[in-house]
């Protein structure tokens, strides 16, 4: 087979000692940046980028690769251990990751997330070597009015995580929204609620949301609490590993993940961050032991940090076989490729297939190296949990106003994080579910966009959305996703039998 | 972060600046530059002005020998970083930012307090031409075919192409006006980013595409898309497609990119600067960074640039007025 010759070849040009030390350095580098809160893999990779400048060209993508999964698999430790995501897309980890951290099982969540990237990497890695093509030609049917219905079975797929309270869970929705539209309307060109401020006219980064909805009121509310409760030590098992019982119940997370994020990150306008939301929400309407989320449910790690990373190798495909940069990663990526006097695109595959392949071959070492790095390191990590918890929170609060100035070097981001926690603050202490917030930021502007778009293109005709197949298909999906739920109730009642509504709760942290 | 690298690196090269003073200095009058240049590209890094300023780097500091540092201030079409240049590199020769015709459209759109005659215009450094594309199975096989339609009823069709008021945007309103078009009914289709107008059009969303040339050689080389036109002066070496004036319609746009200096230089000042980019832009290695990355040379410098700025400004000022996007 074709394909399997040129991998074979893309191996037989990775697969050297220097190779490989640059990979090991490259994961290294890229583990120890990706700790920082507010450094996600795009930043990590930007970063470091210089470094990869002495290199020839497959040793710099070796190292890129390396870096890439190093960073990405960095975001995760502090979303696990310091509820801060480094990225828009380890957000929803942060639900049960830090839930577990906090209830002494950090190695596991740790190891799950280690593991399940290593998983979902390789399985999508894999898809990425034989069915790029085939995707590709499919993520190119969809057109404005198709991305809009997306949006809408994706958010009615995520919807039951509105939480116990639906006001209280539209409300934080909302919140997210109105945060989503500041800045300079794509459609228009026209900047929407800055109050004249030229700072707020890219809009708020996504991470500056999420650090200080989850770190920084994090932190506030941990601390309104310190008088009144007790210094409770945090349990540190040192077990670093996971139980037979977490595998079992990792496994099917892990896999469920990868086949949600690899076809979303395929999409040109797809992102990495819903499908990491919609394996969270499948993962825990499948659960059996719905009362541990909210406490630590292992599968609500293993499969959004699946979903991400499988993501990242779906962006990889309009990447290489369209030249599409579809995400701020790819977007590096192709800076990466320029260096070396390489367009991404149609041709990329005609014009240097040793490159492709040698790329393809090092994201398979990378993976595999991160794995072997990584997994030792937990043993350290997890450590960070036995710092007591002012100076530990005070710690969180010093990373995360580090890591969002980096996004920009802007001091009003810093300003807009910690005015959001506070409002974080409040919405834990009042029962506001802050889930929905973020779920409002990344979603609503994006449906709002192509909504607009999709009647710009028909003129004004809104039967566009149901006279294109794809997208009919998708607002019957969405329909289902709302009916299902409720079916066996429904039976339930038309045979007089009471049964509890089996509602999805979604990042509610704790209430009081 | 790019700052706490910025930071060690000049401490590092503060080093090697008190062993070079120790040698002796050559005699001149105008001794340019003196220390460190920093040239800020106002846009995430990976974008054209990003890659402008990073290409001038190592050229300034070989005709030089000082060192030059890039640092990116992004946001709002370049008008955070011009705000900040504005208001922090006042009087010193040594801060130089890189800036274009895009950023020319963000002053008013978004109504920026600060502008370009607030800086010190330095030179024209490149430009890179727009080009007009329909998918491959389009039934448009000229621009006269899509300007008459377009002519025929305005908003049946959509042109897709990046953020609204861009320099894609300004193509198709300089179009509408030219044929008679009223620009208010300009049905265009803003995308945030290059790749997704480009996979806007591969999906047969838009009718046609607008955007910079380079965005979409690799997809017309391919097959998948069709050049109708370039927005050039003349027809372009090795681009196998007329200019819009050539179909027709009188009309040319150059997406260009230029470097600035701080505000309030003084003309000795400004001369010390422009004769640095003079010497940078003679230079092997700048040609080599054109052509490496497809740049056109479009080098003006000193009052024929002011000219040209001055003239571009009232031009783009109109059309963005027709196009409705500024009262």
């Amino acid at each position: 087979m074709d394909v399997l010759t040129n991998l074979l070849h893309g191996f037989a040009s990775a697969l050297t000692l220097q190779y490989l030390l640059l990979a090991a350095l490259g994961v290294t580098l890229g583990t120890a940046i990706g700790v920082l809160p507010g450094i996600g893999p795009a930043l990590t990779v930007a970063l470091l980028l210089p470094l990869t400048y002495n290199f020839d060209p497959t040793g710099a993508l070796i190292m890129f690769a390396g870096i890439y999964y190093g960073g990405m698999y960095g975001g995760s430790t502090t979303s696990i251990l310091l509820n801060t995501p480094g990225e828009s897309a380890s957000v929803a980890t942060t639900f049960e990751g830090f839930a577990m951290a906090k209830s002494g099982r950090g190695g596991a969540a740790l190891a799950t997330a280690a593991i399940g990237s290593f998983v979902a990497g390789t399985i999508s890695t894999l898809l990425l070597t034989f069915v790029a093509p085939v995707i590709a030609r499919l993520a190119l049917l969809f057109q404005p009015a198709d991305y809009f219905s997306l949006t809408v079975l994706a958010f009615m797929s995520v919807t039951a995580l509105v939480g116990k309270s639906f006001l209280r869970g539209m409300v934080s929705l909302f919140i997210g929204l109105f945060i989503g539209l500041i800045g300079i309307d794509v459609l228009t060109g026209q900047p929407r609620l800055t109050f004249g401020l030229t700072e707020l006219l890219d809009g708020i980064d996504v991470v500056v949301v999420a650090v200080g909805l989850f770190a920084v009121g994090e932190a506030l509310y941990v601390a309104s609490q310190m008088r009144h409760t007790k210094e409770e030590i945090l349990p540190v098992k040192s077990r670093v590993g996971m139980t037979r019982e977490e595998w079992r119940r990792s496994w099917p997370a892990w896999l469920r993940g990868t086949l949600i994020g690899f076809p979303f990150g395929a999409l040109p306008a797809g992102g990495a961050e819903i499908p990491t939301f919609l394996s969270y929400t499948t993962e825990k309407r499948l659960s059996k032991n719905k009362a541990e989320w909210g406490h630590g449910a292992i599968e609500g790690v293993a499969g959004p940090e699946a979903a991400n990373n499988a993501a990242f190798s779906g962006v990889l495909v309009p990447l290489l076989t369209l030249g599409l940069p579809t995400s701020a990663t790819a977007a590096i990526l192709l800076v990466a490729f320029q260096i070396y006097n390489l367009q991404p695109g149609p041709l990329l595959f005609q014009k240097s297939p040793e490159l492709v392949w040698a790329l393809i071959a090092s994201l398979y070492i990378g993976n595999v190296m991160l794995l072997i790095l990584n997994l030792p390191l937990i043993r350290i990590w997890i450590k960070i949990l036995a710092i007591p918890r002012a100076v530990l929170y005070a710690g969180i609060l010093v990373f995360g106003t580090l890591g969002v100035y980096s996004i920009s070097n802007s001091f009003m981001d810093v300003m807009i994080m910690y005015a959001i926690g506070v409002l974080g603050f409040f919405m834990r202490r009042y029962g506001f579910p802050v889930g929905p917030t973020i779920l409002g930021v990344i979603l609503l502007p994006m449906a709002e966009a192509q909504f607009r778009r999709a009647l710009s293109i028909s003129q004004g005709d809104p039967s566009v959305f149901f006279t294109r197949p794809l997208s009919l298909g998708l607002l019957l999906a969405a329909t289902a996703a709302v009916i299902l739920p409720y079916i066996p109730a429904l039976i339930a009642r038309l045979r007089r039998k009471p049964v509890k509504v089996d509602r999805v709760v979604f990042g509610d942290g704790q209430e009081d | 972060m790019n700052r706490k690298l910025n930071v060690f690196l000049s401490l590092a090269l503060a080093l090697a600046f008190v062993l070079a003073a120790c040698a002796p200095a050559a005699g001149s009058a105008v001794t340019y530059p003196t220390e460190t240049i920093n040239i800020m590209a106002p846009a995430s890094p990976g974008g054209g002005w990003d890659g402008t300023a990073r290409a001038m780097q190592p050229v300034i500091a070989s005709v030089t020998g000082q060192t030059v540092q890039v640092y990116n201030v992004s946001g709002a079409g370049g008008t955070v970083g011009l705000a900040q240049f504005v208001s922090e590199a006042k009087g010193n020769p040594h801060e130089l930012m890189v800036g274009g015709l895009v950023m020319v459209g963000a002053i008013q759109t978004n109504k920026s307090p600060v502008n370009l005659t607030q800086v010190t215009p330095i030179a024209l450094l490149t430009a890179e031409a727009e080009a007009i594309v329909v998918p491959a199975d389009s039934k448009y096989e000229t621009l006269q075919q899509l300007v008459d339609d377009f002519k025929a009823d305005p908003t049946a069709i959509s042109w897709g192409g990046g953020s609204a008021g861009g320099t894609d945007h300004i193509l198709v309103g300089l179009i509408a006006k030219e044929v008679g078009v009223d620009p208010d009914k300009i049905n265009y289709i803003a995308h945030s980013g290059g790749g997704e107008a480009v996979a806007a059009i591969l999906s047969g969303a838009v009718t046609a595409g607008v955007s910079g040339l380079s965005e979409f050689t690799d997809q017309v080389e391919a097959g998948t898309m069709r050049l109708l036109a370039v927005s050039s002066e003349e027809r372009l070496a090795g681009v196998d497609a007329p200019t819009i004036k050539e179909a027709g319609v009188n009309v040319a746009l150059m997406n260009w990119r230029a470097v600035f200096g701080a505000p309030d230089l003084t003309t000795e000042q400004r001369d010390a600067v422009v004769a640095v980019i003079e010497k940078m832009h003679d230079s092997p290695e700048w040609q080599q960074a054109l052509e490496t990355n497809g740049w056109s040379d479009f080098f003006k410098s000193g009052d024929e640039f002011d000219a040209f700025l001055t003239a571009e400004i009232t031009r783009i000022e109109g059309v963005l007025r027709d196009i409705g996007l500024i009262e």
